[in-house]
């Protein structure tokens, strides 16, 4: 909302300046976001009076001013054609900044064809100040030399704009704004209730309240034989310097009844309307009717409808219909002053698709006992500039009735704020607030009409807080509670998301943050959305559904800074997915993604395979506290993952993490146009750790005997998974057999078709004696029949 | 029978054939040839045993101190040999070794991670703990329960996406501010609570300052006595260790957030220096969280009377935390990953705030 500073002095007798006013606001509540000071604009001018104007001896259009000015007698070239001796114009010194033309004036006298200039003679357009004529400012009146542009212009009115929450509906008003102002000591209320304009005849026009919970009181008075025209200047002005066009002294009058007291009106042309009007609920399609902005709107029976036996008149608190609007012609009309309960409004106008001021002010509450001052201040205005004659004022229906008073224990201000003003500081702040107060062990205080926010003592406290100011509430310092060690509150689950992060960027992949909607289609290619996960209202069509993966922004990106150019990117993120929508449907993985681009080095060139993400994704598992050992692979994934190139890590029927190429035919569906090789690490599927009364580990027992390296080789069929055969190994003799390698596969020369060489090297590491060849050699004998179990055979 | 003339002779020729052997396989040739088992030196001593005991006397110190200065002639030579074979070696076989090598891929860490965790280390160092909730959340959590009534105004603020729903039921929605945390704290743990609540929220707008998905993080406190003064301490606290100065001015300004009463949003002097933002000095204020008193309607939505207790609640954007600490002047990379960008502005992994090292 705006204001500007003379308008709220019509409210305020202050003293403040400019800033201290804006303070003041600030530190009530109403958060100031600019603040347009034309004199400050336009500091640089002053009023000069020009002496003497000749024809500039070498151009015809120009003319040389000799110009009175606040910095003695100047000689000015000028192009004016309204340039004349004893006019009173706008003077800009050397080196001032002209708003209008954007540039500043050289610091030096200008030469202009052979005549110095030593300053300029500004229009209003160079000053933003208003359209131009006849050339320069021709200021009427009698200003010195030396006053300020902005006042000479009538611009010296700052305009305020500002934030007003939606718990404050009075200050949607100066006259509210000017009365928290002076509870707050920024100076005295002015403005009070408004006196009754009498009326010279009955209202010939019946109200009746057909739906009283939308609209429980309605006021009303017909002014006949007013002239409608141009609202007066000062009327105009202040409608300008919010923003509102002025259109004519009727509709004027009701904006400005509104942005002043906060109190919504309307006028009807009373030629227009029957003698009986309804406030009732909507009846569908036979109530479609036309709105001031010439929109078509049809109530139904949850929406509040003006009405009279012939056709609807408008949206109750909402907007008025464009048959009964009064026009330049209007002599005679009927001035609406009514209350809208706020929820019907709301929902009114949501469903209608409308936004109104008068809208913006009954869904927010309007003080219900408002009405008449509303009114009466409209009459006064309508009869001083309009003429005509007004009726009695007719009030249908009651104001709805008042919050219950609120029970108030003053002690308890200072355990919520921590300082205690003293009861009698309270007493003034509530009473200058418009709060009754009625003192005892416990308070007995009632909420003045336009305070419905104020329900109960904590809407008391901050009112009290607020006026004290939060500044004087003193800073008490806050520890940690007393008495007991310092525990580290980090679950296990988010130092394992700590540990996992660095992990992966140590791997070399750069942490990133993607958005946790995707595209449904994108969602498809991995899993599916989840139950319940579709926006019903997106912000992009390609944004419409909760991602089921990390991957899908990961992949789509790696391509993106591919198009820019860059190489070999790796990126991670740790982070939601999203299975359905319920509080436990959301789980936090870590998964990277990196594309296969061939290493350029002049040592070793490899191009990174399946094998490189696998290590990636098993030291990080590792660093979250799954041993390498300890995680058994298995190679049947799901469907985004490429079948034979990827697997999946677990332990046991838990599935830790997913690793491998991403599904030719996913990249493809996402206009992928490399190889990407992917992990996804799924951390709330680790089990956690047991809590442990002792942080001491184990005592280490090292052996004496030196262990023994024996290697074999085995020939498998090409299908067979390695892991089988090390398994089988393994498992000869878990003691002794402390570590077996693969170190070499071989296919080719000397191996039969279908089949592979495994080379592994087994350590044998001996606790108590010394391993005797015929020892090894029984281990051995027992490795290459274990090995057979599983189909390996000995190569010869 | 020899005689020590004969020895001399020997001597002389087998050090001028040691003195000049060419290589080691030609020195070790000549030693074997002199001192081996079947060596000229060793086949006169076993003469030694036909002698009688007084040319005994003679020739074994004779044959002993030949067979001595032999072996460090041998000796000596062999480190000669082998000092040559060693020089050319060390000539031959050298690499360019300003020849670059390829490292290891440098991985980062995002910005608002770390901002993250500084929160959490200042934070622990109250008393706080992290808590988490869901990101898909329902009305009563995300609103009524934090005293927005429904059909009030003071949901307009909020720009929400909604989740499709089945006939009948009540849209689920993306949680608009981390505030809903703070319900499912009070309804889980009896007080006293002391939470920070980091995480991912939603509002449907997407300029140059908004992005539809964001961070923050809320903070809670509930118990018996802790009041506006604390919360003020407490915030002034954090903003000076997070900003890591000790000139903090920070004003409360009255505002008005629906689950807090009184309500403030916190101001804090500062100048621009680039993109980021000097705190403590300059002639501006600069709006970084609001807070306020938990509402007794909060309180009593989560069941625990609000005559017994009370505390503060506070929220705050940590992208723009992040952007004003460390002077990002967009916000919309942050959710565009591009790895020159998060070079520029992330972190290194061997790094981790704590109050002991600093916090960056």
């Amino acid at each position: 909302m705006k204001l500007t500073y003379s308008w709220l002095k019509k409210h305020l007798a202050t003293d403040l300046s400019l800033d201290q006013l804006e303070e003041a606001m600030t530190m009530a509540g109403l958060e100031i976001e600019n603040i347009d000071n034309p004199a400050g604009r336009l500091a640089a001018f002053t009023v000069a009076h020009v002496k003497d104007a000749r024809p500039h001896p070498n151009a015809d259009r120009l003319r040389v001013c000799m110009v009175e000015t606040r910095d003695g007698v100047k000689q000015i070239v000028c192009g004016a054609p309204n340039a004349r001796a004893g006019m009173t114009a706008i003077y800009a010194p050397l080196g001032a900044y002209i708003p209008g033309l954007d540039l500043a004036l050289d610091r030096k006298p200008r030469n202009i064809r052979g005549v110095k200039s030593h300053g300029m003679l500004c229009s209003p357009r160079e000053l933003e100040s208003g359209e131009d004529h006849d050339g320069i400012a021709d200021l009427s009146g009698d200003w010195a030399v030396g006053t300020p542009a902005a006042e000479a212009l009538g611009l010296d009115d700052p305009i305020i704009d500002f934030e007003v929450t939606p718990n404050r509906p009075d200050w949607l008003g100066v006259h509210g704004i000017a009365r928290d102002l002076a509870a707050a000591g920024a100076g005295m209320l002015k403005t009070g209730r408004v006196p009754a304009v009498s009326g010279g005849f009955p209202c010939p026009v019946t109200v009746k309240l057909d739906w009283a919970n939308a609209c429980p009181i309605f006021a009303g008075r017909v002014i006949k034989g007013v002239k409608n025209g141009p609202s007066p200047g000062w009327l105009q002005q202040y409608l300008k310097a919010i923003g509102i066009h002025p259109k004519n002294l009727l509709v004027d009058v009701t904006n400005y009844i509104a942005f002043d007291r906060a109190r919504p009106l309307h006028v009807y042309d009373l030629d227009k309307i029957g003698e009986v009007i309804y406030v009732r609920k909507g009846g569908g399609k036979p109530d479609a009717h036309e709105g001031l902005d010439a929109k078509i709107y049809t109530p139904e029976p949850e929406h509040c409808v003006i009405a009279d036996d012939e056709r609807p008149l408008g949206l109750g608190g909402i907007m008025g219909g464009a048959y009964s609007g009064c026009s330049d012609e209007t002599t005679d009309i009927f001035l609406e002053s009514a209350w809208f309960d706020p929820g019907i409004i709301r929902k009114s106008a949501r469903e209608l698709g409308i936004d109104s001021d008068a809208k913006h002010r009954f869904e927010r509450g309007v003080d219900p006992e408002g009405l008449t001052d509303g009114i009466e201040l409209a009459t006064a205005i309508i009869l001083e500039y309009a003429g005509g004659k007004a009726s009695d004022l007719t009030v249908s229906g009651q104001a709805p009735a008042r919050p219950p008073d609120i029970a108030f224990d003053p002690s308890r201000v200072k355990r919520i704020l921590g300082f205690d003003p003293g009861e009698s500081r309270i007493k003034t702040i509530l009473t200058s607030l418009g709060f009754g107060v009625i003192e005892g062990d416990i308070w007995t205080v009632s909420a003045p009409s336009w305070r419905r926010d104020c329900l109960q003592a904590a809407d008391l406290i901050e009112e009290i807080a607020r006026i004290a100011g939060f500044d004087s509430l003193p800073a008490a310092p806050f520890r940690r509670p007393e008495g007991g060690r310092f525990r580290a509150p980090a679950t296990e689950l988010q130092n394992r998301i700590r540990t996992a992060r660095r992990a992966a960027a140590h791997r070399g992949y750069q942490e990133a943050i993607t958005w946790s909607f995707c595209h449904h289609d994108q969602a498809g290619l991995f899993g599916g959305t989840g139950e319940g996960l579709e926006l019903a209202n997106p912000i992009s069509s390609e944004l419409n559904v909760m991602r089921p993966s990390v991957l899908i922004h990961l992949i789509t990106n790696i391509q993106k800074s591919t198009d820019r150019g860059l190489e070999d990117e790796r990126y991670f993120e740790a982070g939601p997915i999203y299975l359905n929508d319920t509080p436990g449907g959301q789980e936090t993985v870590v998964a990277a993604a990196r594309r296969v681009v061939a290493a350029r080095d002049w040592r070793y060139a490899r191009t990174p395979d399946v094998f490189d993400i696998k290590a990636d994704a098993q030291s990080l598992l590792e660093a979250v506290g799954v041993p390498v050992k300890n995680q058994q692979v298995t190679t049947e994934v799901r469907d985004w993952w490429r079948p034979g190139r990827a697997g999946v890590l677990r332990l046991g029927p838990r599935v830790l993490a997913e690793f491998g190429e991403i599904h030719p035919r996913v990249l493809k569906a996402l206009d992928i146009d490399s190889c990407i090789l992917a992990f996804e690490v799924f951390l709330n599927a680790i089990p956690m750790t047991r809590k442990k009364s002792l942080k001491a580990r184990t005592a280490l027992q090292l052996p004496d005997l030196m262990p023994v390296r024996r290697d074999f080789a085995f020939l498998v069929e090409n299908t067979a998974a390695a892991c089988d055969l090390i398994k089988a190994v393994k498992s000869v003799d878990k003691h002794l057999i402390t570590d077996v390698k693969l170190f070499d596969v071989y296919e080719g020369q000397g191996v039969p078709e279908n089949q592979i060489s495994l080379a592994l090297e087994a350590t044998l590491q001996p606790t108590r004696t010394p391993l005797t060849d015929k020892d090894i050699e029984a281990v051995s004998a027992k490795i290459i029949n274990a090995a057979e179990k599983v189909g390996a055979v000995l190569r010869g | 029978m020899s005689a020590p003339s004969d020895l001399e002779a020997l001597e002389t020729r087998l050090s001028v054939g040691i003195k000049a052997a060419p290589d080691l396989a030609a020195l070790d040739a000549l030693r074997v040839n002199a001192l081996g088992k079947k060596g000229e030196v060793s086949l006169k001593m076993r003469e030694l045993g036909k002698m009688s005991p007084e040319e005994r006397q003679v020739m074994g110190p004779a044959l002993n101190g030949l067979k001595d200065r032999l072996n460090t002639l041998v000796t000596c030579r062999k480190t000669v040999l082998e000092d040559a074979v060693l020089n050319a070696a060390l000539d031959s076989e050298t690499v360019d070794v300003t020849r670059p090598v390829s490292h290891q891929a440098r991985g980062s860490l995002h910005p608002v991670g770390q901002v993250m965790e500084e929160l959490a280390v200042i934070f622990a160092d109250m008393g706080f703990a992290v808590a988490e909730g869901p990101d898909v959340e329902d009305d009563f959590h995300n609103f009524t329960a934090l005293n927005f009534p429904s059909n009030h105004p003071a949901r307009d603020a909020h720009d929400t996406f909604f989740l499709k729903s089945a006939e009948g039921e009540t849209s689920k929605l993306l949680r608009t501010h981390t505030s809903p945390v703070q319900i499912r704290a009070m309804m889980n743990k009896k007080p006293p609570i002391r939470i920070i609540a980091p995480g991912r929220v939603y509002r449907r707008d997407w300029d140059q300052t908004h992005t539809p998905m964001f961070h923050q993080v809320e903070g809670l406190v509930i118990d018996e006595d802790t009041h506006m003064g604390h919360l003020k301490g407490c915030l002034m606290d954090f903003v000076s260790t997070f900003f890591e100065t000790d000139l903090v001015e920070a004003r409360f300004r009255p505002h008005h957030f629906p689950f807090t009463e009184p309500s403030a949003e916190m101001d804090v002097r500062y100048e621009s220096v680039g993109n980021a933002v000097k705190i403590g000095s300059g002639d501006k204020w600069m709006e970084v969280l609001g807070c306020g008193m938990v509402h007794p309607n909060v309180i009593r939505s989560c069941e625990l009377d609000p005559e017994i207790y009370q505390g503060f609640a506070f929220g705050m954007g940590v992208d723009r935390l992040t952007m004003l600490k460390y002077g990002m002047p967009d916000l919309r990379p942050f959710f565009e990953p591009d790895s020159r960008w998060l070079s520029h502005y992330g972190y290194s992994p061997l790094l981790q705030a704590n109050l002991a090292t600093g916090l960056s």
